[in-house]
């Protein structure tokens, strides 16, 4: 009874304290506006030092040079000048749960996993709370939009995808169930200490065996939906999209065997839309990634190397070998405190900087190549004209913590606020003792 | 099979009657045999020093009479000739558990942390007073395995608890009972770092918690035996009545030994040493403990690379074990360090020899391993008049071999023990492989036999056929029998034969119709064949010698193989960020010197100095992390509320890649705090990251003294299903505090009076806060808790030193300002567990401001190595200077922890730590480009490309040698994948006493 009642006082505590609301959603764009002056991060690798960006009913309409003459009248719209500052488009987070989990250790906060090693069914977007302090926390980062991917399980289920400022999930969602992701068998396991055997890791004697278990449900999923039986079965139902092509396939693997066998296990069965996420080991097997046209999430950059062996820059350069080898490349961010850490989406990319790539191929990496694979390219990712408006304006360097301050930040033309749960306790301390800025 | 049992018999009969003859008998008369036996003609091993050739050993009644070249022997002697073979004192193993079940597991479902006994010492696992003959059973069926391996007498223990009790000595005698065979019931008190597994008590948790457990039973049993304690506590009194004997100590692995010594060291006790087989690694430290060491031989197998896969995720540290361990004996001898080899620790006995072999291989000397495993496990156990020699007056203790024993080819034949022997290899067969020609009716055969000392077999060739054939070779008959050339028929052809002397044999053989023949065949090519073979070994022993790793400190990837020395170095054309009146000087030089900054300035010179041009770069003080885990394998001791008496500084771990890892990132110093388990935490190790260096020399000289402590969700278990330890509430938690530093005071009063107190280690660091002569770095998340604590302190008359985490220390800054207490925080972390709900990253700028020193710090062995990065995050958050946020990873957590007289800023005379950055160090673009302590260059970012070939290189070297002993047909193990379990304050994964 006691834990009971200490389950209740939790309970209560956390009502009690996320009864303040996220940042009311902003309302749609009104007026035109136009960003003049700023160095324009398009996205897909170049820069335009000196431009002119113009926003109206939600869309970029135009991206011009500004040094160069232009016919261009700012007449009738919201004017920012933004000379010296810069402009991004809005970051991706790809791979994330923010949204499932609010308070890591507090389990009534915890919607990441469910029952089941086959959960295909099994969609994320549900419980994406839109109203979550830690997704509010993003903007000010310049963090706008992310994937929802549930974590648990061989196959744990369908993601989707959504901007980060929005009234509830429905609101929030810009394409929704549009992947399916798979953890692949891991090539070591573990002993099992209660049995009295070695728990240090060995390789997998199931290894086989669990790809083996995958492979026919993969194969009966494929039946199931070339029939046309009556009894519903839900989770192979939520496999269609995969064989369709409408739903991605993301498979966690690190381990170069582990990553080899994934690919051909997705060609084998004819599913050419696949993305490895984790991807650790994907530095020896560039060619093949190449070969067999296969996009990556990259795992945290900031982690430590696996291997006590390992450079201790591994994370930090594997982007470079990626991207240097043609292969399309998008930063993950999973691992310990994911979703508050989320946030650090750009200075994950700023360290690929100081490890060889250029800014503007890191800018990339948390732009338009994980919107290309997050199949939301076509609005998302880049600051071209007819894109959505989803984009932010930094003071100076997004890349560099140093730099990193957001002034504005816009999704679909919608300016939001970047007051958070954590600026408002700011304000009213820093008030309190008189040290404001 | 006759042979054997009639002599077997015979000294049966001798035995069953010895050292009874109080005993009443009801089976027969009492008969006392005293007759001599004489083994004659061998080569005598008397020990490992003195060898008599065609010597005579006699003995009576189990023990040695005289050994000699002219023994004179009593007409009542049964004689043995043994010419040709030779005699050695037999083995003894001086670390086993022989004849001993371990208890069985203690289950159930709540933590226990009280002890389950009394009238015992409080704590279970402390067992002082157990006898291993209470629970000891003799195996005969171990000891025959023993006997195999050349052992005939083993001192065995309770393998299980911390301390144990005593052993006892065993004489592996399978022909008497025990009133023969124990030698000395009570020969050594074992003790180990592992808790018993028959009682649940929480604590120890941790390794540091057996250290400080092992202290403070020292301690009571001094208070205990001088007359203060009026309660009876059996466990210290044994210990007090065990102290005259050998203590044998379990540590397992050489940084075990080291810190299995020092606390011997403190009570004046030199303990006898069970070590890992890795003690090569640091040898020097390893000899200046002056202990007998134990080694066990269990080298590890080559590992199966066949799968280049799974073969990459082979570290070089394990594949290096497996390459240089054989030679930990040899290199122990070379540096004088005495030792008694052990098969304890190994998976199967039988490999003891093979083993013993890959040693000798890898260059032991014979005379070092006979006496490793004779005269100086009879030293340590105060035995050598009776064992470990066959000087008349020992035990009849001795081997019978066919030649050298340290020889692979050797056959033990017999293994005698008091006298009786145990009989392993028949003498009387004769080693007849080879190759042999009959002819039989009219065939000629080609008959080839081979092991014929354990598993013979033979393979028999007429004309071009090769024939079936089944052999076996026992009591000095071959029997043989064989399929016809014949393949229409299935008809055999029998043969018995014995062999005689000259390699030929002869018998008889029985023809499918039965008739019978004579049979002769001799051999001609068999000893050239033999020659051959040995020849051909013996070179593969060599190419194995040929290589052997170099060993590194630490001895894994990126060790140095010299360590690093201090240079005197000029950095030229710099960004210098001085921490100091200066702030950040352009362009300048800094010239370092004797470990120190000796000058700052522009165009500087100095002779003799290496200058590095670091134009465009920048130069800051060496990065200080006021919360680390790294470099330490324990870090919570959960086993009580509080836990003041354990420190970290004795299980800092020197072989951790984060060392290295951090050192990349700008680390040079870190304070390496106790877990957030309780509220009164350990005390903790403040080190430099001097990767290579060992443990000793990681910490600080004359180190500022701290001690954990820890508020919240942490402590009061928020998250465990159980609720049994006090507090389980913040409430709880004020009033541990107000218990103990009462206790403390009262104690501390007491000790100033002169009068007689306990020593309590705990007490005594209490005293010490209360004294201001140790300052508290307190985990903290929430305002209530962080104020109550200043409050508690302010009551006792001292301050807090430093809030760590301290997450909402925002709204607490006035006050922490008041009672001036410092605070070291996270730059962003937040959301994951309650109490940090109302955590924000503008934490560091509000208490900064408000005027509270404030340090940015990890508790994380990744975020460690980007500190620098974490601190910028305060220019973004809140909009500290640049200045001001480099000095929250520098200059703020130096003062923090007292260092900032000697590190934290770039200032003439402070030591020299500091780091070369590629480009702005608060960017994200930067990179430590060299690492600099007290002048040495720990880690250089070219340097370590270099070592990332050397690495390469090395491992494949080290591949194809385990494919070699594949190939060789050698048993090999599956790879496995090293891990550093990434330890935070909530940590308690770390469990020595769960092997």
């Amino acid at each position: 009874m006691k834990t009971f009642k200490n389950i209740n006082l939790v309970l209560i505590l956390l009502c009690f304290s996320f009864s303040y609301a996220q940042q009311t959603p902003a309302k749609d764009q009104a007026m035109d506006f136009a960003i003049v002056g700023a160095t324009a991060h398009i996205g897909n690798g170049t820069v335009i030092d000196n431009s002119l960006i113009i926003v109206s009913n939600g869309k970029i309409t135009r991206v011009l040079d500004n040094s160069q003459p232009n016919a261009v009248t700012l007449q009738a719209m919201d004017i920012i000048d933004a000379k010296g500052k810069h402009v991004y488009p809005g970051f991706i987070v790809a791979n994330g749960t923010l949204g499932l989990v609010e308070v890591d250790a507090v389990k009534a906060s915890n919607d990441l996993s469910e029952l089941g090693t086959f959960n295909p069914h099994i969609r994320s977007i549900i419980a994406y709370n839109a109203e979550s302090k830690i997704v509010e926390s993003m903007r000010p980062n310049g963090v706008l939009l992310g994937q929802v991917v549930p974590r648990s399980g061989r196959i744990t289920g369908t993601s989707s995808v959504v901007q980060y400022d929005a009234w509830n999930w429905e609101d929030a969602a810009i394409k929704t169930d549009n992947g399916l992701h798979v953890n692949w068998p891991n090539s070591f396991s573990r002993g099992r200490w209660w049995l009295g055997e070695d728990p240090g890791l060995k390789p997998n004697k199931n290894y086989s065996k669990q790809v083996k278990e995958l492979d026919n449900y993969f194969k009966e999923a494929k039946s199931y939906n070339n029939g046309s039986t009556k009894d519903v079965h839900l989770p192979f139902e939520g496999m269609a999209g995969v064989f369709d092509g409408t739903k991605r396939l993301y498979i966690s693997a690190n381990d170069e065997k582990g990553i080899t066998d994934a690919v051909n296990f997705a060609k084998s069965h004819g599913i050419s839309n696949i993305t490895i996420v984790g991807a650790y080991e994907a530095g020896n097997m560039t060619e093949f990634l190449k070969q067999n046209n296969i996009s990556v999430f990259l795992r945290r950059v900031h982690t430590r190397p696996n291997a006590e062996d390992d450079d201790y820059d591994l994370p930090f350069k594997l982007a470079k070998k990626l991207v240097d080898a043609g292969v399309l490349v998008a930063l993950e961010p999973s691992g310990q405190m994911e979703r508050m850490n989320s946030r650090n989406l750009p200075f994950y990319a700023g360290t690929t900087v100081a490890y060889g790539l250029t800014k503007e191929q890191a800018v990339q990496l948390i732009t338009e190549n994980p919107a290309k694979i997050l199949g939301i390219d076509d609005m998302y990712g880049t600051l071209e004209e007819g894109k959505s408006a989803t984009l932010f304006i930094s003071e100076g360097d997004a890349l560099d913590m140093r730099t990193n301050k957001v002034m504005h930040a816009f999704i679909d033309g919608r300016k939001l606020s970047l007051e958070t749960h954590q600026t408002e306790l700011w304000q009213r301390y820093a008030k309190k003792y008189g040290v404001e800025d | 099979m006759i042979k054997i049992h009639l002599r077997l018999l015979i000294f049966m009969c001798s035995f069953s009657l010895f050292a009874q003859d109080y005993f009443p008998s009801n089976s027969g008369v009492i008969a006392n045999n005293t007759n001599y036996t004489a083994l004659t003609n061998a080569k005598i091993h008397v020990s490992a020093s003195e060898v008599i050739d065609n010597g005579t050993l006699l003995i009576k009644e189990g023990k040695v009479i005289s050994v000699g070249k002219s023994v004179s022997i009593p007409k009542n002697t049964t004689t043995i000739d043994l010419e040709g073979k030779e005699i050695y004192p037999s083995f003894i193993d001086i670390y086993t558990s022989f004849g001993v079940k371990k208890p069985k597991r203690a289950t159930g479902n709540l933590p226990q942390y009280e002890a389950s006994r009394s009238g015992f010492y409080w704590n279970d696992h402390i067992m002082p007073e157990q006898d291993v003959m209470a629970s000891f059973k003799y195996d005969d069926k171990a000891a025959s395995e023993m006997h195999k391996l050349g052992f005939g007498v083993v001192n065995t223990h309770m393998p299980d608890g911390i301390v144990r009790g005593t052993g006892a000595l065993i004489a592996l005698n399978n022909n008497a009972d025990n009133s023969m065979r124990v030698i000395d019931g009570e020969t050594a008190q074992h003790l180990s770092f592992s808790k018993s597994v028959a009682s649940r008590q929480s604590y120890p948790s941790s390794l540091m918690g057996s250290m400080a457990l092992l202290r403070q039973m020292y301690n009571d049993a001094k208070w205990y035996a001088d007359g203060n304690v009026d309660t009876r506590d059996l466990s210290l009194e044994a210990l007090n009545g065990n102290k005259n004997l050998l203590q044998i100590f379990e540590a397992n692995g050489r940084a075990n030994v080291m810190r299995a010594d020092k606390v011997g060291d403190q009570f004046n006790i030199q303990y006898t040493i069970v070590g890992g087989g890795d003690e090569y690694e640091r040898i020097d430290e390893i000899k200046s403990t002056n202990a007998t060491l134990i080694l066990p031989i269990d080298f590890q197998l080559a590992y199966d690379v066949d799968n280049a896969f799974l073969a990459k995720t082979l570290s070089l540290s394990d594949m290096r074990a497996w390459n240089q361990e054989p030679h930990n004996p040899r290199i122990l001898s070379e540096n004088g360090v005495t030792y008694a080899l052990t098969t304890h620790g190994l998976k199967s006995k039988k490999s003891f020899k093979d083993n013993l072999m890959k040693a000798i291989e890898s260059g032991l000397s014979k005379q070092k391993a006979l006496e490793a495993l004779t005269t100086v496990p009879a030293q340590l156990l105060g035995k050598s008049n009776e064992l470990g020699t066959l000087k008349a007056g020992s035990y009849a203790n001795f081997l019978i071999t066919s030649g050298d024993i340290f020889d692979k080819k050797t056959k033990l034949y017999e293994n005698w023990v008091q006298g009786t022997p145990h009989f392993i290899t028949d003498m009387a067969i004769k080693d007849i492989d080879g190759d042999y020609n009959f002819k039989l009716a009219g065939k000629l055969y080609q008959l080839k036999i081979s092991g014929s000392s354990s598993k013979p077999s033979a393979k028999l060739v007429s004309g071009k056929n090769e024939l079936g054939t089944k052999m076996s070779y026992k009591n000095d008959w071959v029997t043989m029998t064989f399929k016809t050339a014949d393949t229409t028929k299935t008809e055999f052809i029998r043969i018995v034969a014995s062999p005689s002397s000259g390699k030929s044999l002869s018998g008889k053989a029985t023809m499918p119709n039965g008739n019978d023949y004579s049979f002769y065949a001799s051999s001609e090519v068999k000893s050239a064949n033999a020659e051959g073979e040995k020849g051909k070994k013996g070179e593969n022993g060599k190419t194995k010698d040929a290589y052997m790793s170099p060993v590194t400190y630490p001895n894994m990837a990126y060790g140095f193989t010299e360590n690093p020395k201090a240079e005197t170095i000029l950095f030229k054309n710099a960004t210098i960020w001085t921490n100091e009146g200066d702030g950040v000087l352009e362009n300048s030089d800094l010239l370092i010197k004797d470990g120190k900054i000796a000058k700052v300035g522009k165009d500087l010179n100095a002779r003799n100095a290496k200058v590095i041009d670091a134009s465009g770069k920048h130069i800051t003080a060496g990065i200080i992390d006021e919360h680390s885990h790294i470099g330490a394998v324990s870090i919570n001791e959960g086993g009580h509320n509080s836990s003041a008496e354990v420190t970290i500084e004795d299980v800092l771990d020197d072989e951790d890649i984060d060392i290295y890892r951090n050192l990349a990132g700008g680390v040079t110093s870190i304070q390496i705090l106790h877990g957030s388990a309780n509220p009164i935490g350990g005390r903790s190790a403040i080190i430099k990251l001097k990767w290579g260096e060992s443990v000793e020399n990681l910490v600080y000289d004359n180190s500022p003294k701290f001690i954990k402590f820890a508020l919240g969700e942490n402590v009061k278990q928020s998250r465990s299903r159980f609720n049994v330890r006090f507090p389980q509430s913040r409430m709880g938690v004020e009033q541990v505090y107000m218990d103990y530093f009462s206790r403390a005071k009262a104690y501390d009063e007491l000790k100033k009076s002169g009068k007689p107190y306990r020593k309590d280690t705990e007490m005594e660091v209490l005293a010490e806060i209360l004294n201001k002569e140790r300052f508290i770095s307190c985990h903290s998340y929430v305002q209530s808790e962080i104020n109550m604590l200043m409050k508690v302190a302010e009551k006792f008359d001292f301050n807090i030193n430093t809030f760590t985490h301290i997450l909402e220390g925002y709204k607490v800054a006035d006050k922490m300002k008041a009672h001036g207490v410092g605070g070291s925080t996270f730059s962003d972390w937040w959301a994951y567990k309650y109490e940090v709900n109302d955590a924000i990253p503008y934490n560091a700028a509000i208490m900064h401001k408000v005027g509270v020193v404030t340090a940015i710090n990890s508790d994380d062995a990744e975020m460690s190595r980007r500190l620098n990065q974490e601190a910028a995050k305060s220019i973004k958050y809140g909009g500290v200077s640049e200045e001001d946020a480099l000095k929250f990873v520098t200059l703020n957590p130096a003062k923090l922890l007292h260092l900032d007289e000697r590190v934290g800023s770039i200032k003439v005379g402070k030591d020299a730590d500091v780091v070369l950055w590629s480009d702005h160090p608060l960017s994200v673009y930067a990179k430590a480009e060299k690492t600099i302590i007290e002048g040495v260059t720990y880690f250089d970012i070219e340097k370590d490309k270099q070592m990332r070939e050397t690495i390469k290189k090395e491992k494949s070297t080290l591949v194809n040698m385990m494919l070699q002993d594949k190939n060789k047909g050698l048993k090999t193990q599956p790879v496995r994948k090293k891990e550093k379990v990434l330890l935070h304050c909530d940590s308690m994964d770390f469990n020595t006493t769960e092997k």
